[in-house]
């Protein structure tokens, strides 16, 4: 039990009461950060960063985690309220959190997305505490045929998610991937798709399209609608949460499932985003509530929220003993550490004890004081869907504007913003689903990427793809997965035929 | 509430007086917050340096305003650059260069060159070390391209960041100065490479010192050679019984090919001299710092210093090479 020596030692280190101010100031600011569309964690952190010059590295180390915890609760709030993604990674969230809001379920949504952030950050820290080294090693096993077959599984696993013709779904990924094509292409280095036209090489931003077609989109059909939210009945109850906590022990199987893919991608590294897709994608598969997924059921909120908190917090634990970053926040706070002379990497955990045991328990510690400052808050947030429309409104828009910008400082992404708005609302009309759409932006360009340096690597044989048991295997269940419906039906036609 | 403000009044003039006293007068100083574009992402080589660079600025009150940090990586880096060539003659603007600087307009044709930016300051070459995984048989340079020839061409592969720009570079050269013949495998950061290697997923990299070194020290990566004309000079030891000083050169190594990458910083065209001669000051103070040196030699980096025509020079110089080494590997944009 060497671990848990350690770890109340960490305990010591991270609640003096500087340390303990600075989780509070990072979990504070971190859900502002999460708020607002665009000014992500990574943003917000390496905003921050050369502030922290003059404190010792483990205070710097836990107000920054703070922060990207808060950033990881703040991400639902607006995906729940407006349906609009704060972070890329609760666009899964959207889907059931949105209609819980429009049905006047708004506190019940956040206090679920929450807790269940709270849950699967849980399960990734005792995961980190007692498994570390065994798990570094796990991510040493993924090259780009790996990493491919993830991808791969994250868009089979999502097939079919939406109700509409399948044509449709096909339609709206391939546009998908054709936006992500656009900009500069890792393999070759060369420009795609820019048509010459040098503010078109920033290829477009996943946030910003998000921001349009979710944010803007919604605003556009809520005017045709009669100008109000449909979330406005709202009931503010402070005793909103305790009520969703007598709910939640019924969905343990979609949050343990959610975890674990939560863990594994984030360790792989694979991220935040894809963990919360593929998760929905699974939950919706297997739970019995599967069919009713997107009217607003709560285990839709439960299992993208656990996998996306679980996946965020892991994924410090490549970085750290790995020195390669599970996500872009984590990428940031590798600078962070390098330049506090820290170098992470595996003789990190044995020569410094203090920074590493105090960093792992300011997890837990700060996890708890996130889902205390977000708790408290909910029939805060939730009132905000009582102001009026033609007030909220253009706030909206101007919050979504500033996000857009933010990402890239630039003034195109704000008129591709208003443009994906319009796709957007078209999309709707017309029944397209946006959600593979975004899947296809989110995660194109590095499916293609690893899928091309699989091929330089085999010279361009496919059988790589089942070049041993770990990529085999999940190149294997991805195919299953793809051809489940076909499957399904081709059986109940044969039984019932 | 007067009280307050009196106290902070003299508080403002105190620490105006103190600057006045430490620093000679400039004939220009920013009047506002300086722009300091990062051409790559958050959390790469140069958006470190520029980070730390922010904070010491800061720490140190170098600067009368700070320096903030805004990463514009679209298009290879060719967007930073682009936003600084349009901002002529703002001295409120500065950009820290990687070898892209050169890269991407040859590979891209993006239509921007160096010559069209003021050059500030070398603050220092980074250096890229010949790396293997440690449990492979391959103790020197020699040993691996005569390994590499042996396995006939396009056997081993060569993992690196980001396609036609220097690690890739580096790997043609290799190659041409060598006979041997990689497969390179373009990924997105140098750390990925080294997790890469040690996995074994690639046969070697060339990664910069800081991107291995944390994989050195745990036994998994070794490094062959050094990519410069004389060892780095760092002599403590980074591993039980080895110091970067210890890494021969790949020229004595038998493998003649040299290659470090400008971290230098160039201002807006037609940047006023006085601005250009205050930039090159505040960066001479940052080398001064402990937490500078502390940088430098844990990513064991050349801390060679330039600014003025000798910068220019070199400057020019390494412009001609990318074009060379380019050309020949057929990178050119058509």
């Amino acid at each position: 039990m060497e671990e848990l020596n350690a770890l109340f030692h960490g305990f010591a280190v991270a609640l003096s009461p500087l340390n303990v101010l600075l989780m509070f100031v990072g979990i504070l600011l971190g859900v502002v950060i999460g708020v607002l569309p665009g000014l992500g964690g990574a943003n917000g952190i390496a905003i921050l960063l050369p502030l922290t010059f003059t404190m010792p590295p483990t205070s710097a180390i836990i107000m920054l985690s703070c922060i990207y915890w808060g950033a990881l609760f703040g991400g639902a709030i607006t995906s729940v309220l407006f349906n609009i993604p704060g972070e890329p990674w609760s666009v899964a969230t959207t889907f059931d959190g949105y209609p819980m809001a429009q049905q006047g379920r708004a506190g019940e949504a956040l206090t679920a997305a929450f807790t269940s952030s709270f849950v699967g950050a849980l399960f990734a820290v005792i995961v980190f505490t007692f498994l570390a080294p065994l798990v570094a090693s796990f991510a040493l096993k993924f090259g780009p045929p790996e990493f491919f077959s993830v991808y791969l599984l994250t868009f089979c696993s999502f097939v079919g998610l939406g109700k509409g013709a399948p044509f449709k779904i096909i339609a709206a990924m391939m546009i998908g991937f054709a936006l992500a094509a656009v900009g500069i292409d890792t393999v070759t280095g060369q420009l795609r798709l820019t048509f010459g036209w040098t503010e078109m090489m920033r290829g477009f931003d996943f946030l910003v399209a998000v921001i349009g077609l979710f944010g803007i989109g919604e605003i556009l059909q809520s005017m045709e609608e009669g100008l109000a939210f449909q979330g406005k009945q709202a009931k503010i109850n402070s005793r909103i949460v305790l009520e969703t906590w007598a709910k939640l022990p019924r969905y343990w199987t979609s949050s343990l499932r959610a975890c674990l893919i939560g863990c594994a991608m984030g360790i792989v590294p694979g991220g935040a985003t894809p963990a919360s897709f593929m998760s929905y994608g699974v939950a919706k598969r297997v739970s019995r509530n599967g069919p009713k997924f997107g009217t607003g059921q709560v285990e839709g909120v439960v299992a993208p929220e656990t996998a996306a908190h679980a996946a965020g917090t892991s994924a410090l634990l490549p970085m750290l003993t790995l020195g390669v970053p599970g996500s872009p926040t984590a990428a940031v706070l590798l600078g962070g550490l390098l330049i506090w002379g820290l170098q992470p990497g595996p003789l990190l955990f044995v020569e410094k004890k203090d920074f590493v045991w105090g960093l792992i328990a300011s997890m837990y510690l700060g996890n708890l004081a996130g889902l205390i400052v977000v708790l408290t808050c909910v029939p805060l947030f939730a009132a905000i869907l009582r102001v009026p429309f033609s007030i909220i409104a253009p706030v909206i828009i101007v919050i979504c504007a500033i996000g857009a910008y933010t990402v890239h400082n630039a003034m195109l992404d704000i008129w591709l913003m208003l443009l994906f708005g319009v796709i957007g609302y078209v999309f709707k009309k017309l029944d397209y689903p946006l959600a593979p759409l975004v899947l296809a932006l989110v995660l194109g360009d590095r499916a293609e990427d690893s899928f091309r340096q699989s091929m330089l690597m085999s010279q361009g044989d496919v059988s790589i793809f089942f070049s041993n048991a770990l990529v085999g295997g999940i190149t294997a269940l991805a195919l299953v997965l793809l051809f489940w419906p076909l499957g399904a039906s081709l059986i109940a036609r044969l039984r019932y035929g | 509430m007067t009280m307050l403000k009196r106290a902070a009044r003299t508080l403002a003039i105190a620490l105006a007086g103190g600057l006045g006293l430490s620093s000679p007068g400039f004939a220009w100083e920013p009047t506002k917050p300086v722009e300091f574009i990062v051409p790559a992402g958050t959390g790469g080589g140069a958006d470190q340096m520029a980070r730390l660079l922010q904070g010491i600025v800061q720490k140190n009150n170098l600067m009368k305003q700070p320096l903030i940090v805004v990463n514009k990586s679209g298009g290879a880096g060719a967007e930073g650059f682009l936003a600084i060539k349009e901002a002529k003659g703002d001295p409120h603007k500065i950009v820290i260069t990687l070898s892209n600087l050169f890269t991407t307009p040859l590979a891209t044709g993006v239509p921007f060159n160096w010559k069209d930016l003021t050059p500030v300051a070398m603050l220092a070459l980074d250096q890229f070390v010949l790396w293997v995984n440690a449990e492979t048989p391959h103790q020197s340079a020699k040993d691996y391209i005569a390994a590499v020839k042996a396995a006939g061409p396009n056997k081993f592969k060569m993992g690196g960041t980001g396609s036609k720009q220097e690690d890739q570079i580096i790997t043609v050269a290799l190659e041409k100065a060598t006979g041997a013949k990689f497969t390179y495998i373009p990924f997105k950061g140098g750390g990925e490479v080294a997790v890469q290697l040690v996995g074994k997923h690639i046969d070697s990299s060339v990664n910069n010192p800081i991107e291995a070194v944390a994989q050195w020290r745990a036994g998994k990566l070794r490094p062959l050679c050094v990519f410069d004309h004389d060892r780095m000079p760092y002599k403590d030891k980074i591993t039980k019984d080895q110091s970067w000083n210890d890494i021969p050169s790949c020229k004595e190594a038998g493998v003649p090919v040299d290659y470090v990458m400008l971290r230098g910083i160039f201002a807006a065209p037609a940047a006023p001299k006085d601005a250009v001669a205050y930039y090159v000051d505040v960066f001479r103070k940052v080398r001064e710092t402990p937490e500078w040196k502390k940088f430098m030699s844990d990513g064991a980096f050349n801390t060679t210093f330039m600014s003025g025509p000798e910068y220019v020079k070199w400057v020019e110089g390494a412009e001609g090479t990318h074009r060379t080494l380019m050309k020949e590997a057929g990178f050119l944009a058509k």
